[in-house]
């Protein structure tokens, strides 16, 4: 509770921030007085911050929120820390459609989300059935996606490689995950899908409980194992799918938002909000920090969590090794 | 009391038949043994009455009902199944595991309430598992182990428990542990069920042997009556003498050693 209260401060805080700052620096009473329904000291305040600034500032906040949710799933579905949505091949699937359409086709912003949402959610399915050998695991679920991020990353690659260089430049700042220049359009679904897949999340928390002590347990105390582990994936791709389809295959906020949530949560529970929380937090800082780090230059906040999640992954490899487990 | 009865079943997985046309009773408010050589069946026995297994012929009855026709709940609310091999969440406290156990009472709306406090408190008190409450599963000896996961069953509060080789890799001191927990549990009006390799451990603590062999019943009855060299040799193959205990009264196995020249 307290590291949930404390996380959507700081993701909040964030989010304050940078609506105040940027190339037209506006002070926080402003940045207040907007959010509030006023004015703000110039004509331009209003404008700035809830057209420019704010879709942006929520988009990091809702898309941050959504991989830490799906990635606390997924790796409790499959009891393994490393088994995040990006790692096991879902943003590869996005990344594949959403390339081919900016590369061949020359398709527009809302085409290649709805192209990257399909994409994703093929894979999953892809996935879920070649990793599937009564009942999904850990280790052949993480292998599978292994395996299939290695093909469809091939594929882009070669896409990018007979692109012409303006738009393998697009399809470039799409692949490293990007918030900038978010509108409307493309935040308010990632909001409503976070308000109707977080309450079926926690719906489905029960089951998971049962489910993590193994299948003939979990059936033992009256849970449909197989139903219940179907249903928690299909969230947890949805959530991952929406999200990349907002703001491209950010790396390792799913990864990473689980793993810290478990550390700052004392009793052992889940932690699905407190991920959620964590998520947005991660997001809404790191996105915050590739605006402003170089500025003027502009950073893809995706670049920002790559460096700082590779680390993280490594280490929790190096420790798993170590304990001589998976976890 | 819950009674479980199985009829003509058939098991198995993917196409391999493991049990075949076998018939029993679970004896009511009694503590039964399974016993059997290595892969006879026995576990994949067990996961057909805990309706973990789809029977691939004949029906398992609970109370007279063909259990998949029950609802997963309603087993739930009356057969408690302990796996051979549970798995426990990475860090999670005993306490918390436990707890776990009331799944199968609590509903979307109706989440944790006193009567879930009180049964969790209940099973720990009755496996001697209270002071561990706040220490991690993954710091536990083996036989505390063991006991957590027996607290978690007993949390769900079902008449029949079903216990897949609870005393395997435990030591011979917390081996009886276990058993004598069983003992009380059973005293206490339950109806266990366990599947057990030791046999003269089984002959101490069972009022019924059920002996498999190659996934069929070659006997079921009181261990003074169903235990014999010619049973011990029919379902293990093994040549012994059975004697009667001197401290209990119930069988005692002793192996023959093999002929040396």
């Amino acid at each position: 509770m307290v590291a949930t209260v404390a996380a959507l401060l700081v993701a909040l805080a964030a989010m304050i921030v940078s609506l105040g700052v940027g190339d037209f620096p506006m002070p926080l009473s402003d940045v207040l007085t907007v959010l509030l329904g006023g004015q703000g000291s110039t004509r331009r305040s209003a404008y700035v911050v809830l057209d420019l600034r704010l879709p942006r500032a929520l988009g990091a906040l809702a898309v941050g929120a959504a991989f830490g949710l799906s990635g606390a799933i997924v790796q409790r579905v499959v009891r393994n820390p490393l088994a995040s949505p990006d790692v096991v091949g879902i943003n590869a699937g996005a990344a594949v459609v959403a390339v081919f359409l900016v590369v061949v086709l020359g398709a527009g912003p809302h085409a290649v989300a709805l192209g990257a949402l399909a994409g994703a959610v093929a894979t999953a399915a892809a996935i879920y059935l070649l990793s599937r050998r009564r009942g999904v695991t850990g280790y052949r679920l993480v292998l599978v996606g292994i395996g299939v991020t290695a093909m469809l990353s091939s594929v882009t690659a070669y896409l990018l490689n007979i692109a012409n260089i303006y738009t393998a430049e697009q399809a470039a700042i799409w692949l490293s995950g990007s918030l900038a220049g978010r509108t409307w359009a493309q935040v308010v679904p990632v909001l409503i899908a976070l308000a109707v897949l977080l309450p079926v999340a926690l719906r489905l928390a029960g089951p998971l409980r049962a489910l993590e002590l193994g299948d003939d347990l979990a059936r033992a105390l009256g849970t449909r194992a197989e139903h219940a582990r179907a249903g928690l994936l299909l969230t947890a791709v949805a959530l991952a799918a929406v999200a990349t389809a907002a703001a491209g295959p950010i790396a390792f906020v799913a990864l990473a938002a689980p793993q810290i949530a478990r550390r700052l949560v004392r009793e052992r529970g889940l932690a699905l909000v407190t991920s959620a929380a964590v998520g947005a937090a991660l997001l809404a800082v790191a996105d915050l920090a590739a605006r402003r780090l170089l500025a003027p230059v502009e950073l893809p906040v995706g670049v920002l969590t790559t460096v700082l999640g590779a680390p993280l992954l490594v280490w929790l490899l190096a420790r798993a090794n170590h304990v001589g487990r998976t976890g | 009391m819950s009674v479980l009865r199985a009829a003509g079943l058939g098991l198995g997985y993917e196409g391999r038949p493991v049990v075949a046309g076998l018939d029993l009773t679970v004896a009511p408010g009694r503590i039964t043994a399974v016993v059997g050589p290595n892969a006879c069946g026995k576990s994949t026995l067990l996961r057909g009455l805990a309706r973990l297994l789809r029977p691939t012929a004949g029906t398992v009855l609970l109370d007279g009902r063909d259990i998949h026709r029950l609802s997963t709940r309603e087993v739930a609310a009356r057969v408690g199944m302990l796996p051979q091999q549970p798995t426990a969440p990475d860090g999670i406290t005993v306490a918390d595991l436990v707890a776990r156990g009331r799944h199968p009472h609590q509903r979307w709306l109706r989440q944790w309430s006193a009567e879930d406090e009180n049964a969790v408190a209940a099973a720990m008190v009755a496996t001697g598992v209270t002071d561990l409450a706040t220490r991690p599963v993954d710091e536990l000896s083996g036989g505390q182990r063991q006991r957590v996961w027996i607290a978690l069953v007993l949390a769900q509060e079902t008449g029949l428990l079903l216990l897949d080789e609870p005393t395997t890799f435990l030591d011979l001191a917390h081996q009886l542990e276990v058993l004598d927990l069983l003992q009380d549990l059973n005293t206490a009006g339950r109806t266990v069920v366990a599947v057990l390799h030791d046999l003269n451990m089984a002959c101490r603590y069972a009022h019924e042997i059920i002996a498999m062999r190659d996934g069929a019943v070659l006997a079921q009855g009181p261990p003074a009556s169903v235990v014999d060299a010619t049973m011990v040799e029919k379902v293990f193959g093994v040549r012994a003498r059975v004697i009667t205990d001197p401290t209990t009264g119930t069988p005692l196995v002793l192996p023959e050693p093999r002929p040396r020249p």
